[in-house]
This record gives C-alpha cells, structure tokens and sequence, in this order.
C-alpha cells in the first residue's frame, strides 16, 4: 500500500551535489517515522533545472522542493509525509501560491518548454523496466513488431522529418532508407553517446534518465534495416549512464524485450556496450566504427558512407542519443504529430544543456522555432548580476557565438548555420560583458588541438597554427596582418580537412571574427582587453587618491608585489605582479584598477 | 514475456502503482485530515484503509492526500472529498468500516453517503 511517491533526482547534477545521500537518509527517515511501507522513494533522472539542485518531488501533491540538504530530509519526512504540511521554505518560489501548489508546467523554466526526448527524465525510475513499461514502453516496437512492415517504419521516420540530434541535421528516415536498401545479411544499428561537446549533457541525461527508450529505439531502428545487432557507444566517463544502461540491457534481456524471437514475433534483436576513452573524435561517425572495431580512433574517408560499406564493413546506422529518444515517441504518436511541432525544415523538438552566465543552469527541451530570447531570457531566467549579454555559443567547439542582434532568431538548423553557427548537439553557454571573444574562441581551439586525431595536415598543423595566432594576439603581441593569416587559414581548413572535427574546428573564430571584429582589433592594434580578460593585456595600478593604506591588499598579494607603509597609498611593482586579482578582491575602498 | 497481451497486461498493472505521479488531472481528490487531532482520533487506518480500497478498484483517476487540521477537531476523523468541478463532501466520524461504502457509493458512483456526511452529524 503506497500513498506517496518522493522522486529524488539522480541525474548528474543533483548526483554532485548530494541527491545519492538524499536518497538513503529518505529511506531511514521513513522507516523511523514508520512510514517505510506507505511512502516509496524513487531515483529518477534529470529534472533540468540542475542549479537549484538537488531537486525532491513529492506525489501525490506534485511537491517540487528545490536545494534540498541532508538536514532538510527529517524535516520534509515529519512535516509533509507524517503531518501532510508543505515545508514552504524549500518550495521553488514560483510554485508556492497562498494556500496551493501551483503546477511545474506553469513556471517560466518549464512553461515554454515540451518534452518529448525527455518526456521520461524525472518522472520514472531508470533503473526499473516495469516503470518504463508503465509509461507506454516497448508499446512502440510491439507496434512495428505487430503491425508495421520494416519499410512502413523507415516511411513512418522520413514523414516526421527527423533530423540527426547529433549536430548534423542529417534527416534520419533517409539514413534508414539507405541501410534498409542494402541487400540482406549483418547490418548493424550504432547509437553514438560519445557526446564531448564541452558543457553538453543532453544525452548523459537521457541515458541516465531512460535508458529503456535507447534501447527501445534502436530495436525499431534493426527491425526498420533488417539488422540483429546493435552497439551503444558511450563514454567511459558517464559512469551513471553506463551502469544505468547496463542494467536496462539485463532487464529487457530477462523480461524478452532484447534477444531472440522479440514478443514471438520472430526478431531477434541484441545490443552490448562499447566504452569509449574519452577521444572527441570519436564522436565522430566513421572515427566511432573503428573504435567499436577495437581500432585506434581515426575517422575514415566518406564515400563509402556508413550505411553502404560501416562497421566490419556492413551496411550500418548510426544514430545518436537524443535522435534515437524521439523514435518510439514517433511511431506510438504518429508522423504527424512529429511534424506539427518546429518549423518547415526543423521538426520536434530540441534539448539544450544551457550554462554559462545565466540563471537557470540546466537541461531545457524546446520546439524548434523557439527563438534564442526565449531560451535565455525567459527559460534560462537572463544574466546573473544585472550583467549585460554579451553573445551565446552553441554547437560547442563546432560551433560559433551568436551576439545580441541575432537573438530573436527562431531556432532551427538552418537559421543557426545562416549565421555562423550550428546547431550542434545543443550545449548552449551564455556569455556576458565580462567576457573576452578572443580568449573564448582560443578556449575552444585549444579543446579541437588537443582532441585532433592527426590523420590530415589541415587538421593536424592547421589548426596549431591557428591557436598560435590566438596566443600572440591575447599576448599583445600579434600585428594586423596576422587577423588576414587566421581568416584565410580559417577557410582553408574549413575546406580541407578530413572530417567534421577539422571541417568546424574554426568556426569558432570564423564567428567571433564576424560579429566582435572591434574586440580582435582592440587587443591587435591597442594591445587592450575591452573585457578584462587576457591577462598580459591587464594591468593593475593603485589610485593613490583613494587608497588609505589600510595594507589589505598587500598582505593578501601572494608574490608580495604591493609596497607602501600603513596609512600611506600604496604601489603596485607590475615587474612582480602575476595579475590574479586578489588585491581587487580584497580593496574595500575600490582603489584598485585593472586595464 | 513472448506476447503483445503479456506486454499489456504488465503495462496496466505498473499503471496503477504511478497513479499518484500524475500532474493535475485527477478526477477526484480524498483528503484526511492528519494533524494531532486526526490521528488521535484514529485517521490512520481510515487514510490507510482508503489507499487500500482506492488500489483494489484500481481507481488511477482518484488521489488519497493528506492535510493538516481541518478545524472542527470533534468530528475527527475527517475526509473531505473534491469532485472534478471543486464541489466538496465533508464526512465526520470516518472509520476505516465506512470507508468501503463511501468507496464504492460516491467515488464510483458519485452519490455521496449522506448519513456519514457532516450535516447528518452536526445536529
């Protein structure tokens, strides 16, 4: 007899800022309170809204308690679940009206959004098959398996006008189409989860959150091409994903979900898990097969494209995390409720891991054709501080940053690529005023340096050089033509390179050149950092007016740079000083400058 | 599992073990009243013995929460059921025996058991 139901999240998020503990001390708090029987504790996965983790939900009154600490836990336990009393103070604030709780769906993180991907993170338990069964799972590959021909699949696929959530945009009835018309034999169905964009983890969440609808989905993918094997390839790095994922495969294997002769319809359909170590370039399809092949992680030249000639040679798709979360959405609703959602050329949804310089950190799911004001403004609750936007980066190290003018833009794959960026598989960082664009674009050219497999020179030389460009312009040290060598070297490898890593390793820089040119000139021609950032650009100095020699600053200074007797104004030795800020930090009468 | 109907059946059962993890939507609403009042006077087993009653029928559109002090402390324990337009019954006195009836009378069949009601027993 349960009466409750308390949803702790498990996604990562949460998970770092101690849900695994809230989790245990529910279940001792409930048993003390001998409530053990009647309320049941569940770990789900993300709810989105990771910076008011960790999140606690309590059912039936749809309770969302947000930042909830090891020391709240009694009080929620005695307080709502023993006495039937809302402990208002850790209430999220939107959701408190006078006497009632008002519904998530009703607050501007979550009004504008629709989940559909995610439609199952944060309210199931990842690690129970039975509740992903309780939610309609596995009904959609029953469906195919009972009433749909492989070809009406890959039809049902191509009308809902899917597009590959990896960054690509590749529609993914038309992959399927291409593996479906290859002649019988081994195929195989990949789902890509090296997701490495720096600051992405939609598909962590979704693997962490439901890992069944993977798996789910990559069944209906083997049935729709005719293959009977398919391997999740999935960063060693997302512990909770992989042990997640490993559980979700043991559990359909039990309950005949995976393995032979599926609902006794006569497929058979398995999936294993492949670890991958970390490499960026792996994410990349081609790259991907050879690491699953237990080759080292080079991509390969295309043609042969994956679904002729892929892994051990077979015709093979490759799908990635969040594409394939749509698929038994699609099939159970319908091509036409997919594509009633988004734009002409972009259908269904997007999800975004929003960070940076905003409000609202966390994982936000939208119809295409939000605009980017939407996302940050109204989801993402705007800019910490009162601070002024400065430009948002989406499409991670492939991608480009987008400034103020562009941001009534609707989003969809085309508009992001119209100007300068892409859609990528949807990191979005915020960037404010203090910001440098250059020392952004060098962070994100450092990143494709380090992960550049070295197959192709373009890639390989190219883009070290270009990073060297970078170092001698936020260094002071760079003359104008070198912004005309960087351009140009930016287009040749954008040409060049063997695959998408090198293909978009300078767009980056290609966008920042575009829209913040005054700031690559400023630290060029000035020698200036407008935002404050490079720091052999900054110099500090003391207003002598205003100091009072209080000695503050230098005895926080940790190379004993600042000089001066007490009550007299002191100096700064620029020879000695290291430019970490720590005199600014601690001046309590705004002495300091920094240039 | 080798069978459509096995998937089925699995799926309605777990339905109605999330029936309270649904968002707004309820058909109806059960509220017992939990504070010190409440339970002194014997809510619990009323609270659990509705729980009970609501899973055996397998009522997923009907919730059982608990509230604080309703304020008329005698008449505990006290259940207050909302229908779907706000509409709300008051019974008095509820003990863990009435609450099949009251189950099966206006939760399923939507006529309230008037003698257990609060007009019935405020004379």
């Amino acid at each position: 007899m349960v009466r409750s139901h308390i949803l702790v999240c498990g996604g990562t998020g949460c998970h770092s800022s101690g849900s695994d503990k809230l989790y245990t001390l529910f279940e001792s708090e409930l048993a003390a309170a001998g409530l053990g029987d009647e309320v049941k504790v569940i770990k789900t996965g993300c709810f989105g809204l990771c910076a008011l983790g960790p999140v606690v939900v309590v059912y039936p009154e749809g309770a969302f308690y947000s930042q909830v600490g090891a020391e709240d836990v009694k009080e929620i336990v005695t307080e709502h679940l023993l006495k039937g009393r809302l402990v208002k103070r850790l209430l999220y604030t939107e959701t408190v009206a006078e006497d009632t709780i008002l519904s998530l769906d009703s607050t501007d993180f979550y009004r504008k959004q629709k989940r559909v991907a995610l439609q199952n993170c944060g309210v199931i338990d990842p690690e129970d098959i039975n509740e992903y069964v309780a939610y309609d799972g596995y009904m959609a590959l029953a469906k195919v398996l009972t009433e749909m021909k492989p070809e009406d699949v890959v039809a049902e696929i191509l009308n809902s006008g899917l597009r590959g959530r990896g960054g690509g945009g590749f529609p993914t009835g038309t992959k399927w189409k291409f593996a479906a018309a290859q002649p019988a034999g081994e195929k195989y169905v990949c789902c890509n989860a090296d997701e490495g964009d720096p600051g992405a983890f939609m598909d962590r969440s979704v693997l962490e959150g439901d890992p069944h609808c993977i798996l789910e989905a990559m069944a209906i993918a083997g049935y729709a091409i005719g293959a009977s094997h398919g391997y999740i390839y999935v960063r060693a790095e997302y512990p909770i994903a992989v042990k997640r994922l490993r559980i979700a495969i043991a559990q359909a294997r039990e309950t005949g979900l995976l393995g032979g002769n599926i609902l006794g319809s006569g497929f058979d359909f398995d999936v294993d898990i492949r670890l991958g170590a970390g490499a960026f370039v792996c994410g990349e399809e081609t790259a991907l097969l050879n690491s699953i092949e237990g080759r080292r992680g080079d991509p390969r030249p295309r043609p042969p494209f994956p679904a002729v000639k892929g892994l051990f040679g077979k015709p093979t798709i490759i799908n990635n995390v969040e594409t394939l979360a749509n698929i038994p959405r699609i099939i159970l609703n319908g091509a036409d409720w997919f594509a009633a959602m988004g734009t002409e050329k972009s259908k269904g949804t997007k999800v975004f891991a929003l960070g940076g310089k905003i409000n609202h950190t966390g994982l936000v799911e939208i119809p295409m054709g939000t605009t980017l004001r939407e996302i940050i403004e109204e989801i993402g609750g705007g800019i910490p501080d009162g601070k002024k936007f400065k430009a948002v980066q989406t499409g991670g190290p492939s991608g480009g940053c987008i400034p103020a003018q562009h941001l009534d833009i609707p989003v969809d794959y085309d508009n992001l690529t119209a100007i300068g960026s892409i859609m990528g598989s949807g990191g979005m960082i915020v960037m404010d005023e203090d910001n440098c664009m250059v020392d952004i674009a060098k962070f994100f050219l450092e990143f494709t340096v380090d992960e550049s497999c070295g197959k192709c020179t373009p890639c390989r030389v190219g883009i070290r050089r270009m990073l060297e460009i970078l170092e001698k312009i936020t260094a002071g040290q760079a003359v104008p033509e070198d912004l005309d060598t960087l351009e140009g070297l930016c287009y040749f490898i954008k040409e060049n390179a063997l695959c998408g890593l090198g293909q978009t390793a300078p767009n980056p820089v290609l966008s920042t050149l575009r829209y913040f040119r005054d700031e690559y000139d400023a630290h060029v021609r000035e020698k200036r950092c407008p935002a404050g950032v490079c720091k052999k650009l900054l110099s500090y100095t003391i207003d002598p007016e205003k100091c009072r020699g209080c000695t503050l600053c230098a005895r926080n200074c940790p190379t004993n740079a600042i000089s001066g007797e007490l009550k007299k104004p002191h100096v700064i030795d620029t020879a000695k000083c290291i430019k970490c800020g720590a005199c600014i930090d601690s001046c309590k009468f705004a002495a300091i400058y920094r240039r | 599992m080798k069978s459509l109907a096995e998937l089925q059946a699995l799926r309605d059962e777990m339905k109605t073990k999330i029936g309270v993890r649904k968002d707004g939507g309820h058909r109806m609403r059960v509220v017992v009243g939990m504070a010190t009042c409440g339970i002194a006077a014997g809510a619990r087993p009323v609270f659990a013995a509705f729980i009970k009653e609501i899973e055996t029928r397998k009522l997923t559109d009907v919730v059982v929460a608990q509230t604080g002090c309703i304020g008329i402390c005698q008449f505990e324990p006290v259940v207050e059921i909302y229908g779907e337009g706000g509409e709300k019954t008051t019974y008095v006195y509820v003990t863990p025996e009435k609450v099949p009836r009251i189950v099966a009378q206006h939760v399923v069949n939507g006529t309230p058991v008037v003698e257990y009601t609060i007009g019935a027993n405020a004379k």
